[in-house]
């Protein structure tokens, strides 16, 4: 039977995001909030919210780490492959994905047609990751929001030679007993999380352009250094947070 | 000696292996009963050989706990057809460890041996090894104290260093076997420098015995070992039909009569078994999974305390991994076994294990499992505790992907390490594989 639309549901370790999609691929609703403790909670108070379109038999779609939770979902895929379609629905051409989440990183190269050619994830620790970055801000003292655009008041970064998150930290500390310039320190903090994005694309091969998706990709500073690190532009998702949901909803059409 | 024979007779032979046989019938029973009120939705019918292997399996280690017999520790790598011939009784710490591993119980032991300063870093096998032997503890079954060890470099170089450890401790004589490494073909002086290896070894396993060799009882041995690795060769091969009978993790645990009692008659009874059942199962088209879609190969040994996760995960995406060069290697090398010649075709035997041949050799082994078993992709595990076996795995990858037109997945996890491994992340890798063949193959039939 024909549905009218298609819901996706992207439950990740920070955020949770949720896109309908009529026949057209038309957003008629989306949503990002972080995600809770009380993740079944969350994915009830969604469904009340989009009742009208799961009474008009819309299919669901979930993807991300609480895919499985998604009771309802007709079924489930992982982000590499609702990046992919997200992204590839939005530029239509072959590329390098990155996207960095809050747990993890991603690198998709995409093909000439949509197809995944080739992927890589960092899955050991929390370099590379908005998590690392997140942190950092904290010890900062700065919202997440603004710590890219303080990375981009300067051209000059402190080498930073750990990723790690707690290894980074003693760097810190140490840079900063030495009256290191803070603002330094936080684009050093950047370009070390970049390095090792370009690392990972290394290792599969850059297949210009580079497109981002993802909350990291709302960081300026890691879109400039990102480009600067592979010589090109970095182009980035219109919705980059609603990428992997966007993808989902498409792949229930 | 008179009271050790006694319990060995009364504990083993007669409580213990009348228990055995009735707990294994009974098992056959309850699986049979299970399949026929309860079909599994992801699973087909278990194997019921099943409840016979862990019968063999449990006798053995029950022998092992009561046994009057000289006990040589072995390495599976090992040339062990003399130790049988000489009444030894064998015992695998490796095996051990993989038991201690698939049912969760290496983490304490791990830890530990690291408690003796045994780092992280060294093999997970070797620490569940030494774990048990320096704090006394046999979570599995008790371990019969060694009176001899017979090791071969062909697998690593870490078994030299942990059996030196081992010898020490029990201050044992311990015999290694240096196989050179085979980088196209065995060499007529290899051959030789491992013969007269084999042949000092023999004096040291007739002194400690304190019996001379037989030649009829060596040719037996090699008879039965032959026939076993013959049958463990067709065995494998019935995962050429489709849907395959068998899985990776089905060969996973059914080798292990193959490691520990190769050279036996009732191992070779065994197989005959399970190779009937699984004949039934390919005539009847009876799957080890309901809906076989994708057809995987494992390399490398298995990560023994994720076996149901993964597999069950697997099945849920409708692939199976039907093979692996793990339980490959204990059948590839059978049509070279000889027991009118047994010195030489057991040095041609261990100098050509897998792990002693170059990564062009493994090449070739993937290239023909992928080519007689219609593999559509490669899961390579790289594990931390083997690196011999996960040396050049991303060059294999990349060349498997480029000349074969094959994906190829690498998983970095540990054979018996859980301490390492996250099974969310991994999953959701192994899932975005599942997915890229699954599109790779429907392209490919809409053309």
């Amino acid at each position: 039977m024909e549905k009218n639309g298609s819901i996706g549901i992207d439950i990740g370790s920070t955020t949770f995001k949720a896109v309908v999609l009529n026949r057209k691929k038309e957003i008629l609703f989306s949503k990002v909030v972080p995600t809770g403790i009380k993740i079944a909670d969350q994915i009830d108070n969604l469904f009340q919210e989009i009742s009208f379109y799961t009474k008009e038999g819309y299919n669901i779609i979930s993807t991300g780490y609480g895919k499985e939770m998604v009771r309802e979902a007709t079924n489930r895929y992982t982000e590499i492959t609702c990046h992919l379609k997200g992204i590839y629905e939005e530029f239509r051409t072959a590329s390098t994905i990155v996207d960095i989440g809050g747990q993890d990183s991603k690198v998709i190269k995409c093909g000439p047609d949509g197809e995944l050619i080739d992927f890589v994830m960092n899955d050991k620790c929390s370099a590379g990751t908005g998590r690392f970055l997140e942190n950092m801000a904290g010890r900062f003292g700065i919202h997440i929001s603004e710590i890219g655009g303080i990375a981009n008041r300067i051209s000059k970064a402190q080498n930073i030679s750990s990723t790690c998150t707690v290894f980074a930290e003693s760097e810190i500390i140490s840079l900063l007993s030495q009256g290191v310039n803070t603002d330094e320190i936080l684009r050093g903090l950047h370009l070390a999380l970049v390095r090792r994005i370009k690392s990972m694309i290394k290792s599969i091969g850059f297949n210009p352009p580079l497109i981002m998706s993802g909350g990291v990709s709302l960081n300026p500073a890691i879109r400039e250094l990102l480009g600067k690190e592979l010589g090109t532009e970095t182009l980035v998702s219109k919705n980059p947070q609603l990428t992997a949901a966007y993808g989902a909803a498409l792949l229930g059409l | 000696m008179i009271i050790k024979k006694l319990k060995y007779l009364i504990n083993s032979e007669l409580i213990g292996k009348t228990f055995l046989r009735i707990n294994s019938l009974l098992e056959k029973r309850k699986l049979k009963k299970r399949q026929k009120t309860k079909k599994d939705k992801l699973f087909g019918p278990p194997v019921y050989s099943s409840s016979e292997m862990k019968r063999l399996m449990s006798q053995h280690y029950l022998r092992g706990a009561y046994t009057t017999k000289k006990v040589a520790w072995v390495t599976s790598g090992g040339p062990v057809e003399h130790l049988l011939a000489l009444d030894y009784h064998l015992f695998y710490p490796e095996n051990h460890a993989a038991l201690c591993g698939a049912r969760k119980l290496s983490t304490e032991l791990i830890e530990d041996s690291e408690d003796f300063s045994y780092s992280q870093d060294i093999c997970s096998y070797v620490k569940i090894n030494f774990g048990g032997v320096l704090k006394n503890r046999d979570p599995i079954a008790r371990i019969p104290r060694p009176d001899l060890i017979l090791t071969c470099n062909n697998i690593c170089q870490t078994v030299l260093y942990w059996y030196r450890v081992i010898a020490d401790i029990y201050k044992i004589p311990i015999i290694v076997i240096d196989a050179p490494f085979v980088y196209d073909s065995v060499r007529n002086h290899q051959r030789e420098y491992v013969k007269k290896q084999l042949s000092g070894a023999i004096e040291v396993m007739e002194r400690i015995a304190g019996k001379n060799l037989s030649e009829k009882k060596l040719s037996e041995v090699m008879h039965y070992s032959k026939e076993a690795v013959s049958l463990w060769l067709k065995i494998l091969m019935t995962a050429r039909h489709k849907p395959s009978p068998i899985t990776a993790f089905d060969t996973f645990i059914h080798m292990g009569p193959i490691v520990n009692l190769r050279g036996e008659k009732s191992t070779v009874q065994y197989y005959r078994q399970l190779l009937a059942e699984l004949e039934y199962r390919t005539r009847n088209n009876i799957g080890a999974i309901q809906n076989e879609e994708i057809r995987l190969l494992w390399d490398n040994l298995p990560i023994w305390f994720m076996l149901r996760e993964i597999s069950t995960s697997l099945a849920g995406k409708n692939t199976n991994i039907i093979a692996a060069t793990f339980s490959y290697a204990w059948g590839e090398l059978a049509p070279l076994m000889d027991e009118s010649r047994p010195i030489d075709s057991i040095a041609d035997i261990y100098l050509q294990v897998l792990l002693n041949r170059s990564t062009f050799s493994k090449l070739e082994t993937f290239k023909k499992l992928i080519r007689e078993l219609d593999i559509d992709g490669i899961i390579l595990h790289s594990n931390r505790s083997c690196k011999p076996y996960s040396l050049g795995q991303i060059d294999q990858r990349n060349r498997v992907a480029s000349d074969l037109n094959i994906p190829a997945f690498l998983i970095e996890a540990d054979q018996a390490d859980s301490r390492d491994f996250n099974f969310n992340q991994a999953n959701m890798r192994l899932e975005a594989f599942i997915e890229e063949i699954k599109e790779r193959k429907w392209k490919r039939t809409a053309q």
